[in-house]
């Protein structure tokens, strides 16, 4: 019987993989549902069984069954690892996704897993947290903090019990990292959690996913479910968000969990001392705790050869939008920003000139192709005026309104704002009029407030064009510097970057190519 | 439906069933919405009790989340991703579209009750755009066409 590969990763199911999976099925083959390889313009993607390997043809639809099992078809891809997308990446969290049945226990176990967990169980507590510490590796949610440093805050703080925290919350536009790994190799998070665990004396963990990822779920439960015989004392549990944004903030969902208003915590205390049910809690994102298996079974050596300055490792990059070829591509840092749109993801989907990427999902900075030889590092992008975030990297063609996208992220954030602080909860409202007025050029007149007797020294004049960028300069600079979290703190860099490269967008001059670099 | 009668034995019985669990409003919440479709508002004493807490504290974590509904749902429900990534693929347009062909502005709903409209931030299928849930299954690179077929398929 032939064995075939299908992917059964949300966005294959949405391209039709389902469809195609049946179809085979149907015609006596063997299938195998893996995880996604992740480049999403081979989709779906079938890989039958050779003597010579696998052989990829994309994309397939439920009634090309015939000619690709006669080896006709004509978008044959021969090997799926060879082509130009994967061959040019360094795949060390993302190993295995694409390539396994994510569900099964022994071809984790063949393709090399458990052994980050078996060498750290055999050595102490310490050795794990300072394997962590020398490879580097920053928290890859969107902060960059090391790691292994917040480990060793918790592995250091005393208490009856401890606990290991996921953040699956990935909310950010133009991210799907977390969600593919969950899908494609659910036990690596696992097996990272237990190492965590093992790290700093914890026994229970949680995985906090977002209710908008409804397969993630289900595959980690299942995972989890098989899996805790080899986890075991060390246990986990799935919990569900419930369409809140802010809950990927990590206080916000320590009490989401907690079953309360996923509301921001001030800090400190941190988490790390007192966090879930106020006791030491590890909380890590989904990229960060599947990293770990390699730097314990390879060595943490191998994991920070890699890497550019202070930027350790490798970094699962996500292109999306409008983009040519849109996927998952995980490279060491240092790659520049040019090279991830034009040359990996061939510039527009729409074959448009690119305007305007954002880097970071919602929260992060537009940035023009002037801007193209950043390196991708979490130093460069913050001198830059931008953050990696999730290094999700959302491409827009020159039909793109930015003075409309500045306005879109004041409006998510009015959706989203947790509401615990006045600059997020008010500021990002007040923002949105502003931005309306600044591009109807239709400035404030005064208000009843300024025509009071009192308010003798407030001008009556109409706001001109300019005094209203200017007031939302300074919105922006309240917003950063007074917010309790990254919500209401990060949304000026989308603002303020449109602003500051697209000027013309919001009626004034263009900014001039050499301004820009 | 959701007689007061219902919800207390399915409070009960999923009391049962999280024992141990800590933080089991959100389990809790999300079990009785799966059952009755929404949580009603004569629901949160009943939760309230059951779990020691404030018919205040059960409110608000209620209405903080956008998940959570008091009344029933439309028929279909067809969630548009709203977030940038869709919107650099066209998903203005199609909102535009879906929002015409549907006859339900964003947001809305039906009068007969058979289709709402609702936007969903990121689905994670950022690029193969612009994305929706369907009753809960994905649909990627919504064209014209898409939108309706879609549009025949949930106001039949």
């Amino acid at each position: 019987m032939t064995r075939v590969f299908i992917s059964r990763d949300m966005a294959s199911v949405a391209l039709g993989a389902d469809a195609v999976a049946d179809a085979f099925a149907k015609a006596g083959c063997e299938v195998i549902r893996t995880g996604s390889r992740g480049l999403f313009s081979i989709e779906p993607l079938v890989e039958v069984e050779t003597d010579q390997g696998r052989v990829g043809y994309g994309p397939i639809g439920p009634g090309d069954v015939a000619a690709v099992l006669d080896g006709s078809h004509g978008n044959r891809l021969g090997d799926v690892a060879a082509l130009p997308f994967f061959a040019k990446q360094q795949r060390f969290t993302f190993v295995r996704c694409g390539i396994i049945d994510p569900l099964n226990l022994e071809d984790y176990a063949a393709h090399g897993g458990w052994q980050g967990l078996e060498k750290a169980r055999a050595g102490n507590p310490q050795a794990s947290v300072d394997a962590v510490k020398a490879s580097g590796l920053r928290g890859r949610g969107g902060a960059g903090f090391p790691t292994g440093i917040k480990w060793q805050t918790v592995l250091d703080a005393w208490a009856d019990e401890k606990f290991i925290v996921c953040n699956a919350d990935e909310g950010d536009s133009g991210t799907f990292a977390d969600r593919m790994l969950m899908e494609g190799d659910p036990y690596c998070l696992i097996e990272g959690m237990a190492i965590a665990g093992h790290a700093v004396g914890a026994l229970h963990g949680y995985i906090y996913i977002r209710s908008e990822y409804p397969f993630a779920v289900a595959t980690m439960r299942a995972a989890i479910k098989r899996s805790a015989h080899l986890i075991a004392p060390f246990t986990l549990e799935v919990r569900v968000g419930a369409g809140a944004y802010v809950c990927g903030e990590e206080t916000a969902l320590l009490d989401s969990i907690e079953g309360k208003r996923g509301q921001v915590r001030a800090k400190p205390p941190l988490p790390a001392i007192t966090g879930l049910f106020g006791k030491p809690t590890v909380i890590n994102n989904v990229l960060s705790l599947a990293a770990v298996p390699f730097i314990l079974a390879e060595g943490a050596e191998r994991y920070a050869e890699v890497g550019f300055g202070r930027s350790r490792g490798t970094m699962p990059v996500q292109l999306a939008g409008n983009v040519k070829h849109g996927g998952l591509f995980e490279i060491g840092f240092g790659i520049t920003l040019g090279e991830l749109v034009e040359e990996i993801g061939g510039g527009t989907a729409s074959g448009r000139p690119v305007r305007a990427v954002q880097v970071g999902g919602p929260l992060g900075a537009y940035f023009p192709p002037a801007m193209f030889h950043l390196p991708f590092d979490y130093e460069a992008f913050a001198a830059a005026g931008g953050l990696i975030g999730h290094a999700g990297i959302t491409v827009f063609d020159d039909g793109v309104d930015m003075a409309h996208m500045a306005r879109f992220a004041m409006e998510f954030c009015a959706v989203e704002s947790c509401g615990k602080c006045t600059p997020c909860r008010i500021g990002s409202t007040r923002g949105v009029e502003l931005i309306d007025r600044i591009v109807a050029k239709a400035p404030r007149e005064a208000g009843v407030l300024e025509t009071q007797p009192q308010m003798r020294n407030a001008s009556r004049a109409e706001r001109s064009h300019n005094e209203e960028i200017g007031l939302l300069r300074e919105l922006c600079d309240t917003m950063k510097y007074g917010s309790l979290c990254a919500l209401g703190g990060f949304t000026p860099y989308p603002v303020l970057s449109a602003l500051d490269y697209f000027p013309e967008d919001f009626g004034g001059e263009p900014a001039l190519a050499d301004a820009a670099e | 439906m959701a007689e007061a009668a219902d919800i207390q034995a399915a409070v009960d019985r999923l009391m049962g069933a999280m024992a141990g669990q800590r933080g089991t409003l959100l389990p809790m919440l999300h079990a009785l919405q799966e059952e009755f479709g929404h949580i009603p508002a004569h629901a949160v004493p009943i939760i309230a009790e059951a779990l020691n807490l404030s018919r205040a504290e059960v409110h608000g974590v209620l209405s903080f989340y956008h998940d959570f509904r008091d009344r029933p749902t439309a028929r279909h429900v067809v969630k548009l991703c709203r977030a940038e990534s869709c919107q650099a693929r066209g998903g203005g347009a199609i909102e535009a579209a879906m929002a015409e062909r549907l006859g339900v502005a964003m947001g809305e709903e039906s009068i007969d009750g058979k289709v709402a409209l609702e936007a969903i931030y990121c689905l994670g299928l950022c690029a193969i755009g612009p994305n929706a849930l369907i009753d809960d299954r994905p649909v990627a690179r919504i064209d014209a066409a898409a939108v309706a077929r879609i549009a025949a398929e949930v106001t039949a």
